[in-house]
């Protein structure tokens, strides 16, 4: 086992020269590609390209699957049905012990300060990598998230009602513990901000889970709005860390606090960052989303609220702890906040009199004072930060189970209803007070060291100036709050005479419901009483990992003397309890909030900066410099690209070659002018003659395809005149339904002036974008090819490829993952397409019968010998027997383009287009019911094969240690046939044919089944007016 | 052969732009498959127009531009077709639904 002790880089450079697989060469061999792809000054730092060499060792696929394991579990999770909550509930109980046990498993690798990694290199050239690393402080919060978790799965079991969709729940909650467990294991900074974003988004999917309830709505939108802001904002500062450090890698910049702290700019880093950490730890003055948050299921609060997602912000802050802390301006901005926080937070908390509440704004308090012992800057305030985040974990996540459990059995949290529960619910007021003690700081519990750690550090002297010197202050008159709002929430619902209007009557919950507040609060105690046996040690690690050598020597003793913070804390609780018994009468029927501050509500001017911002501004924007009108958009549009276009070639200026009228070929030029006739005269009759503008779009089409067969390029000319001949029918079936326009002749004398400007204006803009693309390109190919990366293709093309077609090569092997995304478009197109015709309504004047068979059907009226119907049936009757038999014969031609295009023009794309053009015929013969009573049509499912098959044979080459979409090419002897090309693109090539086939068969017969429709949508047309007239 | 095919490149860019700003639907989806056609040759121009010098090597040999004309543009414009295709398929359903759910053909769905 080699693990590196925590900072130390591992370069084995002997391990650099294993030889790379064919692909990999491609990347690397592009000129220009590797260098152009480095942001300035950031360089892959060594740890990243050693890493893939080694060998995996256990610890770090124990690793690996303690961040794998929840997001599986979560995919798991999803797919079971809605009824099955209990399934769900195991699954993830399950899932959460797994990760428990993980995380156990791994504290005697960390423990003696090493620091465990798994590297993965992802996108090297941009220093990213997926990196996890497992130090003793990343272990203390995997231990928290996981324990925690396991310990709100249980609790959440017997909470969520049968009603609700359970498995959503705990599909989300897996992914959000594995969002939480990637943030605190990130090892670069990157994949930090990609896993907090995660925890964004996946706490606005937790926050909103009653998404029926309007209060769970905005309080989701209002969290993910301010915490995703924040988000963004610290990526921006993480990202720049990385560009001063040079390396995204968190051991290279844990050792560089010194250049980042005399970098100029370390202010701007610090505000993004902070504004981040803050953000998501609900500090003021973007605290305000945490207590809207609360129209969450009871287990999301007492998770997030906890353990999670606020404390990711103060995790960050005790993460970049050695980096950023120290300086002044550190100290002011996490010092005020953190300040503000606590006693606003705690003050607040008083005024709540509903029982989440009052627990969101404690949480708040108490995070901010963790962020004020963060903002001193002194390695014994660091160790109070981190152990209170552990208590405050503890008591916090407890309170809010009891909270849920109280609002459960009772049917009310609102405290002004609740009173005397103790009788119906001794075990869990017992409970309830046991953790709120610990709340409140009462000896002999957790809450009560960190407090006293803290109170200690406040009354240093840390920076000379006003706020340090305001620090002890605030800091005991916060705590005396907390005295308040803690007796208050036991007082109000456990005592006094027993409540009388309750919705449902009390009693105490099921014991499993129970037992995990039972394990914390038991948690509460022992560390309390016990901190040096229980705790220490775990701490002690914890803290080494963060501060390294600077660790200070720190006593967890329950007793110190009689000290000042004893003091303090006396003061505190005596000042709390006189200050409750002053109120209590005033809060017993108050209203909502605190007296002072209940109309500066954070949410409200949260909710006027979003309208003013994302309504008035915007519409305001629209109205001046917007329009909703499409042609303006495209002259706009149009006008800049040609502006675009022109501009360098004007300031520059440019030489075309002298025109050489010699080398102009008759014939060539004889067949572009037929086309551009066609061109032009599509553009002309486009309005009036469909059909012609139709015909004449494909002479141009035709046109472009014999220039492309004259142009040695074989591959594009047959795809180009397949797709012409899919195209045609497609736009063939979709003229029924555009309404008649017939063309009158005064219509030239009634053009006003002002239409007659804009055809003028737009003419002009056409011609001048003709002519310019036509200059650029005269002038570019009449110049000499530069060196590019083609004669890379056409020399590997074979020896690397295996196959001599070097289009095709290129688009199934080389450029594989290109072709694979453009299949995924193809398919998202067609199911677009067949999306938007299931909810296709004709415009009534085109559900009339076309007039050829109205004609057709009248013949058959006037005829006695004729039934109707007969004549359409009869219609292109020689024709449809040859089109019917044509269909094994282009089944074959398409097989025959399919296994010659690695080596011949041909291909997969050309081949389903082939095929799907023998289906067409089958419909054109013989009409849609016939075809489908014959044949099983299946282009959805043809589709799914195609692009499962692709991406199969892409995954294929990972099974032999290869990168996606890695080929390997040999010939086979196949008997009959002979010697065929048999590399494994042609399975890709396989999942290409097979998908183009499914997306153009399903276009086209999605719109064709629209003729099918119209006599149903005719029918309904008639009853509706009969019903009228009735 | 450069000049014939830059000024069929300029006719459709023209044809097609045209037609871009025209108001009917259907005039449009007619102008940007025009156009598609014009980039499509445009890029395929990149690089270089070559007469019987297909990108097809022979049987276990290598190649280079000298013998073979480059296969890069033909390989973006063989996937071009195809996406262009896509592209028509949807505008033209678009145009389809945005008729039968405003009664109007007109791009902005009111006349």
């Amino acid at each position: 086992m080699r693990l590196p002790p925590a900072g130390s880089e591992q370069s084995d450079p002997a391990n650099r020269q294993a030889p790379l697989p064919a692909r990999f060469r491609v990347i690397a061999s592009r000129p220009g590609t590797a260098r152009l792809a480095f942001p300035q000054g950031l360089q892959p730092c060594p740890a990243v390209r050693t890493i893939e060499e080694r060998p995996i060792e256990t610890t770090q696929t124990l690793l690996l699957s303690l961040i794998l394991a929840p997001f599986l579990g979560s995919l798991l999770a999803i797919s079971i049905p809605s009824g099955k909550g209990t399934v769900a509930a195991w699954l993830a109980g399950a899932v959460a012990l797994f990760c428990l046990a993980i995380s156990a498993g791994l504290y005697p690798v960390i423990s003696g300060g090493h620091v465990l990694r798994y590297d993965l290199a992802w996108m090297p050239e941009l220093g990213l990598n997926f990196t996890l690393r497992m130090d003793g402080f990343a272990w203390m919060f995997s231990s928290l998230v996981t324990a925690i978790g396991l310990l709100v799965v249980v609790y959440a079991r017997y909470y969520m009602a049968a009603s609700d969709p359970v498995p959503r729940f705990f599909s989300l909650f897996l992914a959000f513990m594995g969002a939480m467990l990637g943030v605190v294991l990130s090892g670069n900074l990157i994949l930090l901000a990609v896993f907090w974003e995660l925890t964004s988004i996946i706490s606005f999917l937790l926050i909103g889970y009653w998404y029926h309830n309007a209060a769970a709505r905005d309080g989701a939108r209002m969290a993910l709005t301010v915490t995703g802001t924040g988000g963004l904002c610290m990526f921006v500062g993480l990202m720049l860390i990385g560009h001063v450090v040079g390396s995204y890698d968190l051991d290279t910049v844990l050792n560089s606090g010194n250049v980042i702290r005399e970098h100029p700019l370390y202010t701007t880093i610090l505000v993004l960052i902070l504004m981040g950490a803050l953000t998501k730890s609900a500090q003021f003055p973007f605290h305000f989303w945490l207590p809207h948050a609360m129209a969450a299921p009871t287990p999301v609060s007492a998770y997030l609220h906890s353990a999670t997602l606020v404390k990711a912000g103060v995790f960050l802050l005790i993460r970049l702890w050695p980096v950023m802390a120290g300086t002044d301006a550190w100290f002011w901005i996490v010092g005020l906040a953190g300040l503000s926080t606590l006693l606003l937070g705690a003050y607040f908390a008083i005024f709540q009199q509903d029982l989440k509440g009052l627990l969101a704004y404690s949480t708040i308090s108490h995070l901010g004072l963790i962020t004020v012992l963060l903002s001193l800057g002194s390695p014994l305030a660091a160790v109070a930060a981190i152990f209170h985040t552990m208590n405050h974990a503890t008591f916090k996540a407890s309170l809010f189970m009891a909270a849920g459990i109280i609002d459960h059995e009772t049917g009310t949290r609102d405290m002004r209803r609740l009173s005397g529960l103790f009788r119906y619910m001794p075990f869990t007021a017992t409970l309830a007070m046991v953790a709120s003690a610990s709340m409140a700081g009462v000896p002999l519990l957790n809450g009560f060291l960190s407090k006293e750690m803290f109170f200690a550090e406040a009354i240093e002297t840390h920076k000379y100036n006003a706020l340090d010197t305001l620090t002890p202050y605030v800091a005991t008159l916060a705590s005396m709050f907390s005295v308040t709002y803690s007796l208050r929430f036991i007082h109000s619902v456990f005592f006094g005479p027993p409540a009388t209007d309750l919705p449902k009557s009390p009693h105490e919950p099921p014991h499993w419901m129970r037992a995990p507040i039972e394990f914390l609060v038991l948690a509460c105690l022992v560390v309390g009483i016990v901190p040096g046996y229980t705790i220490g040690p775990f701490l002690h690690t914890a803290v080494q990992s963060v501060l390294g050598e600077a660790t200070p020597t720190y006593s967890l003793a329950v007793w110190h003397g009689w000290n000042l913070p004893l003091f303090m804390s006396l003061i505190a609780l005596v000042g709390g309890v006189v200050l409750f018994l002053l109120m209590k009468n005033y809060l017993a029927t108050s209203v909502e909030g605190p007296p002072l501050f209940r109309r500066l509500e954070g949410q409200r001017i949260f909710e006027r900066v979003l309208v003013t911002l994302s309504w008035k501004w915007a519409r305001w924007i629209e109205m001046r410099v917007g329009t909703r009108r499409l042609q303006p958009q495209m002259r706009v549009l149009v006008s800049v690209a040609l502006a675009a276009g022109a501009l360098p070639l004007l300031l520059n200026g440019f030489a075309p070659a002298d025109i050489v009228l010699r080398s102009i070929d008759p014939i060539l030029a004889l067949l572009w002018l037929i086309g551009m006739i066609c061109a032009i005269g599509a553009a002309y009759q486009a309005k009036f003659h469909r059909l012609a503008a139709l015909v004449l779009l494909g002479g141009a089409g035709l046109t472009t395809c014999l220039t492309f067969v004259w142009l040695s390029a074989p591959d594009l000319a047959v795809t180009q005149l397949l797709v012409e001949i899919v195209t045609t029918v497609l736009i063939l079936l979709g003229l029924r339904w555009l309404p008649k326009r017939i063309e009158r002749h005064d219509d030239h004398d009634v053009m006003t002036m002002p239409v007659r400007l804009r055809r003028v204006r737009d003419f002009l803009l056409a011609i001048f974008c003709g002519v310019g693309m036509m200059l650029i390109s005269y002038t570019v190919m009449t110049r000499s090819l530069p060196e590019t990366i083609s004669s890379y293709f056409l020399e590997r093309a074979y020896s690397e490829g295996g196959g001599t077609n070097v289009v095709n090569v290129i688009l199934v092997d080389f450029r594989g993952f290109d072709t694979l995304g453009e299949i995924a478009v193809l398919c998202i197109v067609a199911l677009t397409v067949f999306a938007l015709l299931l909810r296709f309504r004709p415009a009534t004047e085109s559900l009339e019968t076309p007039q050829q068979q109205q004609v057709q059907n009248a013949f058959d009226d006037k005829h006695p010998d004729r039934a109707k119907g007969d004549s359409i049936a009869e219609y292109l009757f020689v024709p449809s027997v040859i089109m019917r038999w044509m269909f094994p014969a282009i089944g074959l031609f398409a097989a025959f383009l399919f296994f010659r295009g690695h080596d011949l023009p041909g291909g997969g794309f050309a081949a389903g287009i082939t095929m799907s053009i023998a289906f067409i015929l089958q419909y054109m013969s013989g009409g849609t019911r016939w075809v489908e009573e014959r044949l099983r049509i299946h282009p959805l499912r043809w589709m799914s094969i195609g692009l499962i098959v692709a991406t199969a044979t892409g995954l294929g080459s990972w099974l032999f240690g290869y990168p996606f979409l890695t080929s390997h090419a040999q010939y086979a002897d196949l008997p009959l046939i002979g010697k065929m090309p048999l590399a494994s693109a042609i399975l890709f090539d396989l999942g290409v044919f097979s998908l183009v086939l499914g997306a153009t068969v399903l276009i086209l017969i999605a719109l064709a089944h629209q003729s099918l429709r119209a006599p149903r949508a005719q029918m309904r047309a008639a009853r509706a007016a009969a019903k009228e007239s009735n | 052969m450069e000049l014939v095919l830059s000024v069929a490149i300029g006719v459709l860019t023209a044809s097609g732009v045209w037609l871009l700003f025209r108001p009917r639907t259907y005039q449009v989806v007619i102008g940007l498959s025009l156009l598609s056609y014009a980039v499509n040759l445009f890029i395929f121009g990149m690089g270089r127009l070559r007469l019987n010098a297909p990108p097809v090597l022979e049987q276990g040999g290598t190649g280079g531009l000298l013998t073979h004309t480059d296969p890069i543009p033909q390989a973006l414009v063989l996937t071009a077709i195809v996406i262009g295709f896509a592209m028509t398929a949807l505008f033209l359903v678009v145009l389809l639904a945005s008729r039968g759910l405003t009664g109007t053909d007109h791009v902005d769905g009111r006349e």
